[in-house]
């Protein structure tokens, strides 16, 4: 069965009848299930260019579905809805809604790279993953994930001073996803760790904690930095039309405005 | 034997500042006792970790390039060593990238020169492991030369991680036979400590993945694939779980507790950095190699098999 075929046999597409005859011949019994027929006409022909103009995903065209992938997948094995090579094939056809159906699991990637050894067609899909990831995030399909919330933390301390100090990469990332610091699990970690480490020891991460870890002489690499990620994210906006979307939108929001004036 | 490998460039990274203490006093340690040179790289930034390159993966290259080019153009190293898989493979990516990509060259060129310092040009200076470091410098006839506690009876399970063998293309000198390092079936660890008198178990998870890039952002993950993990060992025998990565070693010290509280499923395995255990095979005491400052107490374990 061709993958894509995989949504026609989803429950909502099942029709069961008791009773059934069709041209005269009884048809009901374990013949009773149907897959309803169905017209595809919402391509996004652009899809796999967006997805190809965000940084990991350049080189999903080589892809041939052979589904190594999918195989070597450390998620899938956890969740088998977790399926690159199906992903990567939704993108390359353009079914963008069946795509996002997956919305909140793609992120899900570990970066493993078990796909991109395995990959004999050097797809990267790694990468494409993370470009899958991002892509829903600045279409506004989805919120930002817990992931790319803490790569932000992260790569914020980074730019800033250098260098990570992960106290305070924990704390800021708890604190951006609004989730308590005080998780059982975390507080039992403490707990053993206080026991038995030494004092010595938690004195300097209490330490590290107030005086932030930096390079020294790291301000031009920052301000070098900082340049070079708005120009990126210009380039992101517009390989995805973000910005002729919001001015769309500004346009029908200012004739909508027009109108209603006018009545 | 590589004599060029006797005194190396130190990049420690951040983790090894932090959660990984143990494993950079470890590090430190054994070097000294094998008379091996470590000098720290001068200024050195983070790598990015796992986490830069879902930003940009250009600038993931730059962050490791800097380190390369101090480590070459301001201190004349030819090699740089880093214990940790994360920096380790992030140093090797960025080589690749600088070799093959004109636009990752041009990005890390442009910064370089932004930053006010020297750009960093693929194949100046080699990368390497601390697995490297001591397999290429020492060797197993060496470790078995200097054995003065043998590690007899204690049997481990090596766990390289996947920062260390995947993608394969980053590492060029891997899967070369005659000795070399596979990315399929990587055993310098299980060489290095079966030449200090361990029981290697066989491990098949020894390059699973253990969900560090998501340790806490998708935690249920993680722990799922650390339960894995340490199910695994436990199965095949290991009273200990090797570690030659701070973000894998604190991600099943942690997960290992979270499986607990979480799933109520409790493991007894042992973690320990490979650092530790061929510290205590050449008779340096468990305080010097900072078991006792891992988060998973090892100190009895150590005590009752009379390592240290």
């Amino acid at each position: 069965m061709p993958i894509h075929e995989k949504s026609l046999i989803r429950p909502e597409n099942l029709q069961t009848h008791d009773e059934l005859v069709l041209d005269g011949v009884d048809v009901s019994g374990h013949w009773s299930t149907f897959i309803q027929s169905r017209v595809v006409t919402d391509y996004n022909e652009a899809l796999e260019d967006e997805i190809a103009g965000l940084p990991g995903g350049e080189y999903i065209h080589r892809c041939w579905q052979c589904g190594s992938c999918t195989n070597s997948c450390t998620v899938n094995a956890i969740n088998p809805d977790f399926n690159p090579r199906f992903w990567i094939y939704l993108i390359r056809m353009g079914m963008e809604d069946e795509l996002l159906r997956d919305k909140d699991i793609i992120w899900q990637c570990v970066s493993c790279n078990k796909c991109t050894y395995a990959c004999p067609r050097d797809v990267v899909p790694e990468g494409v993953m993370k470009a899958t990831a991002h892509w829903l995030e600045l279409k506004g399909h989805r919120p930002k994930s817990p992931s790319i919330l803490f790569d932000e933390v992260f790569s914020e301390q980074v730019f800033a001073t250098g260098k990570i100090e992960e106290g305070r990469t924990l704390r800021g990332f708890f604190k951006r996803s609004g989730q308590p610091l005080m998780q059982d699990w975390l507080v039992e970690m403490v707990k053993r760790m206080i026991r038995h480490l030494p004092l010595k020891l938690l004195t300097a991460m209490g330490l590290a904690n107030l005086v932030r870890p930096r390079t020294r002489g790291w301000g031009p690499a920052r301000a070098a930095i900082e340049e070079y990620v708005h120009e990126q994210e210009a380039k992101q906006r517009q390989a995805l039309g973000l910005d002729e979307l919001v001015k769309a939108a500004e346009r029908n929001v200012t004739a909508r405005n027009i109108a209603d004036a006018a009545e | 034997m590589k004599d060029k490998y006797q005194k190396v460039a130190y990049y420690p990274g951040c983790a090894l500042e932090g959660t990984g203490h143990a494993y950079n006093r470890s590090t430190k340690a054994v070097g000294r006792e094998l008379g091996l040179d470590l000098v720290e790289v001068k200024n050195w930034n983070c790598c990015g970790a796992m986490e830069v390159k879902n930003i940009d993966p250009k600038l993931q290259t730059y962050l490791s390039s800097r380190v390369m080019s101090i480590a070459v153009n301001e201190m004349g190293f030819d090699t740089v060593m880093a214990p940790c898989n994360g920096c380790y493979h992030n140093l090797k990516k960025a080589e690749y990238d600088l070799a093959t990509d004109e636009d990752s060259a041009a990005v890390v060129d442009r910064l370089s020169t932004k930053a006010g310092h020297a750009t960093y040009q693929a194949g100046d200076i080699e990368t390497i492991h601390a697995l490297d470091w001591i397999m290429h410098s020492i060797g197993e006839d060496g470790i078995r030369d200097r054995l003065k506690n043998s590690l007899q009876g204690v049997k481990v399970a090596n766990y390289y991680g996947c920062m260390y063998t995947r993608p394969r293309h980053i590492f060029p000198e891997k899967d070369q036979g005659n000795g070399s390092e596979s990315t399929s079936e990587p055993h310098f660890m299980d060489d290095l400590l079966a030449a200090a008198g361990a029981e290697i178990v066989d491990y098949p998870l020894k390059t699973a993945c253990c969900g560090g890039a998501h340790t806490l952002s998708d935690c249920d993950t993680s722990t799922k694939l650390v339960i894995n993990l340490l199910r695994a060992a436990e199965a095949a025998g290991a009273d200990v779980i090797a570690t030659e990565c701070p973000t894998c070693h604190s991600g099943l010290e942690m997960h290992q507790i979270r499986a607990e509280k979480r799933y109520d499923i409790k493991t007894s395995v042992k973690i320990l950095y490979f650092t530790q255990l061929l510290g205590l095979a050449l008779g340096l005491k468990p305080k010097k190699l900072g078991i006792h400052e891992n988060i998973s107490d090892a100190m009895e374990f150590v005590k009752e098999r009379r390592l240290g």
